[in-house]
């Protein structure tokens, strides 16, 4: 095959996906069997592969996988509902945008997930305090993109706009809105990433449900095959999550 | 070819041989700038009539995008009135059609969404506004084009959307401002033509904001020529050019002559404006314009 129909064909970047996915996992395999990489520490990828069926079997995995989906499904909407809705109003009222984006933006930045013991004390060892983690966690991204979109859209289409005398409720969902769109979802992504970090990392924490736990209690049972085979699972979770995202962005932006 | 007439050339009056739909009336328009109060047209007075194309000419920095904007609406707080069949604008009004110099299709619409757009905003139902789209679509010659988003066509096509677009309001007038200034000159004179025959088949009203000399001749029947900052009426030019018109005629005789005048009219004017902006260049050198 030439060059450019390897350039062409749909199947061909799955396949080099794949492979080089097969072609590290050999390599691991290889070098933990010749003791290059110690097997305490790093465990063969033929034990991970064995240690799924018992991590599935004992340790409920579907359950805490559901559990943690519902958490990050629930980050997410409230990602989606306050954070658009504050970059919004920021961008709107700009003595408030002047006064806050700079918090925001240092917001962005903080190891926000250090902050668990207040979370703790204010929602309890719950789901609650999990969801509200991921939620903070991710919110300075959407908001910054939200005003970053709505500031970018294209004066010209503003003016498209006001020539056919649309309100200003129509210019923001007719033009505004649709122009930010693909801006706004690209700061969602983002926050998403930092939410699940977050959800995954507050249940590790606090030791409670979904897949942080179960991490939690295998690695501190010292069973490494298990601990990895929980973090494909985690892995999953992200994969199911953006895979989501990403067909609802098509759907809703169209000609992305 | 045909033979050349003697241009006909008045100072800056209008014509009155119909009644006049669009009127500007003493429009003076000041921008507040760092370097000051900045006088963007002076005085301007103009009349353009039923079914009549009037281009207005001028070179860079004359002022023409603010009359554009004036006339549109978008631009208020000027001395001076506008009005539109006796009716006096003071904002975006539905008897004013915009289509503007840069790239104004939405992005996340396909053609026929594009167009109309108008319409959606007027609350007609889906299939009939389609259907009214589909129209106007034809018209600019993008029938097959529907559904297609604006990602997908040339800079020509697009800019078509827009005129499709602006069209699909129906509006007593209709304003361009250099709307093929972005494209090559072979895909400007063709859609000249499509300008051309729309016009003549909706006898729509139009005014023309360009600073191409050939692209005025071509479409208009009379070419208003400012002068450099402040921008005020230099010449009113008619253009006795046969009609129907097509892009063929810019090889006669005729065509050369009006091209002609009108440049030695706007050379001054345009070597008028580099020199002031050579002077301002050398006098705040860390400063682009």
């Amino acid at each position: 095959m030439s060059a450019a129909a390897l350039a062409r064909s749909r199947t061909a970047p799955i396949l080099l996906g794949i492979g080089t996915f097969a072609a590290l996992v050999a390599l691991m395999q290889v070098l933990v069997e010749t003791g290059i990489l110690n097997r305490f520490i790093v465990p063969p990828p033929s034990d991970v592969a064995l240690a799924f069926e018992r991590v599935i079997m004992e340790e409920q995995v579907v359950s805490r996988f559901l559990l943690t989906m519902r958490e990050c499904i629930s980050a997410a909407a409230l990602l989606a509902v306050f954070g658009i809705s504050i970059g919004t109003l920021l961008y709107k009222v700009n003595i408030l945008r002047q006064a806050t984006e700079t918090w925001v933006a240092a917001a962005a930045a903080a190891p926000t997930v250090l902050m668990y013991p207040l979370f703790m004390v204010i929602f309890g060892r719950s789901a609650t305090t999990i969801i509200m983690m991921g939620f903070v966690a991710g919110l300075p991204a959407v908001i910054l993109k939200t005003i970053e979109g709505l500031s970018e859209t294209k004066r010209v289409l503003l003016n498209v706009g006001r020539s056919f005398n649309l309100t200003p409720w129509q210019l923001f969902w007719k033009i505004q809105f649709p122009s930010a769109l693909p801006t706004i979802f690209t700061g969602f992504k983002l926050g998403l990433i930092f939410a699940l970090i977050n959800v995954v990392g507050v249940e590790f924490l606090i030791n409670f449900g979904g897949l942080g736990q179960l991490i939690n209690d295998l690695a501190e049972r010292y069973d490494l095959a298990g601990t990895y085979a929980a973090i494909c699972f985690v892995i999953l979770v992200s994969v199911c999550f953006f895979v989501v995202v990403e067909w609802f962005e098509r759907w809703l932006t169209r000609a992305a | 070819m045909s033979a050349a007439p003697a241009p006909v050339i008045r100072s800056a009056a209008t014509s009155s041989s119909a009644e006049p739909i669009l009127v500007v009336k003493e429009v003076t328009k000041h921008f507040r700038t760092p370097d000051g109060v900045v006088t963007a047209v002076d005085d301007v007075s103009l009349s353009v009539r039923q079914g009549e194309f009037l281009a207005v000419i001028g070179p860079s920095g004359c002022g023409k995008s603010t009359l554009f904007n004036v006339v549109g609406g978008l631009l208020g707080d000027y001395e001076g009135e506008v009005t539109v069949a006796g009716e006096r604008i003071t904002g975006p009004h539905a008897s004013v059609g915009m289509v503007f110099q840069e790239e104004s299709t939405f992005p996340w619409r396909t053609v026929i969404e594009n167009v109309s757009f108008p319409l959606e905003i007027e609350g007609m139902p889906k299939a009939k506004r389609h259907d009214k789209a589909r129209h106007f679509i034809d018209m600019v010659g993008l029938s097959g084009f529907e559904n297609r988003y604006p990602a997908e066509l040339s800079g020509g096509m697009r800019q078509r959307v827009s005129l499709a677009r602006t069209l699909a309001s129906e509006p007593k007038i209709l304003l361009m401002d250099e709307p093929f200034a972005a494209l090559d000159e072979q895909t400007r004179l063709l859609l000249g033509d499509k300008v051309l025959q729309i016009q003549q088949e909706l006898k729509q009203t139009t005014l023309l904001i360009t600073h191409n000399i050939t692209e005025a001749v071509q479409l208009s029947d009379r070419i208003l020529v400012m002068t450099y900052r402040p921008g005020k009426i230099k010449r009113i030019v008619d253009i006795d050019l046969p009609r129907p018109r097509s892009s063929e005629i810019v090889g006669s005789d005729a065509f050369g002559h009006y091209v002609a005048q009108i440049w030695s009219d706007l050379r001054e004017e345009a070597s008028r404006g580099l020199s002031d902006d050579e002077s301002r260049a050398r006098l705040t050198p860390g400063r682009r314009k």
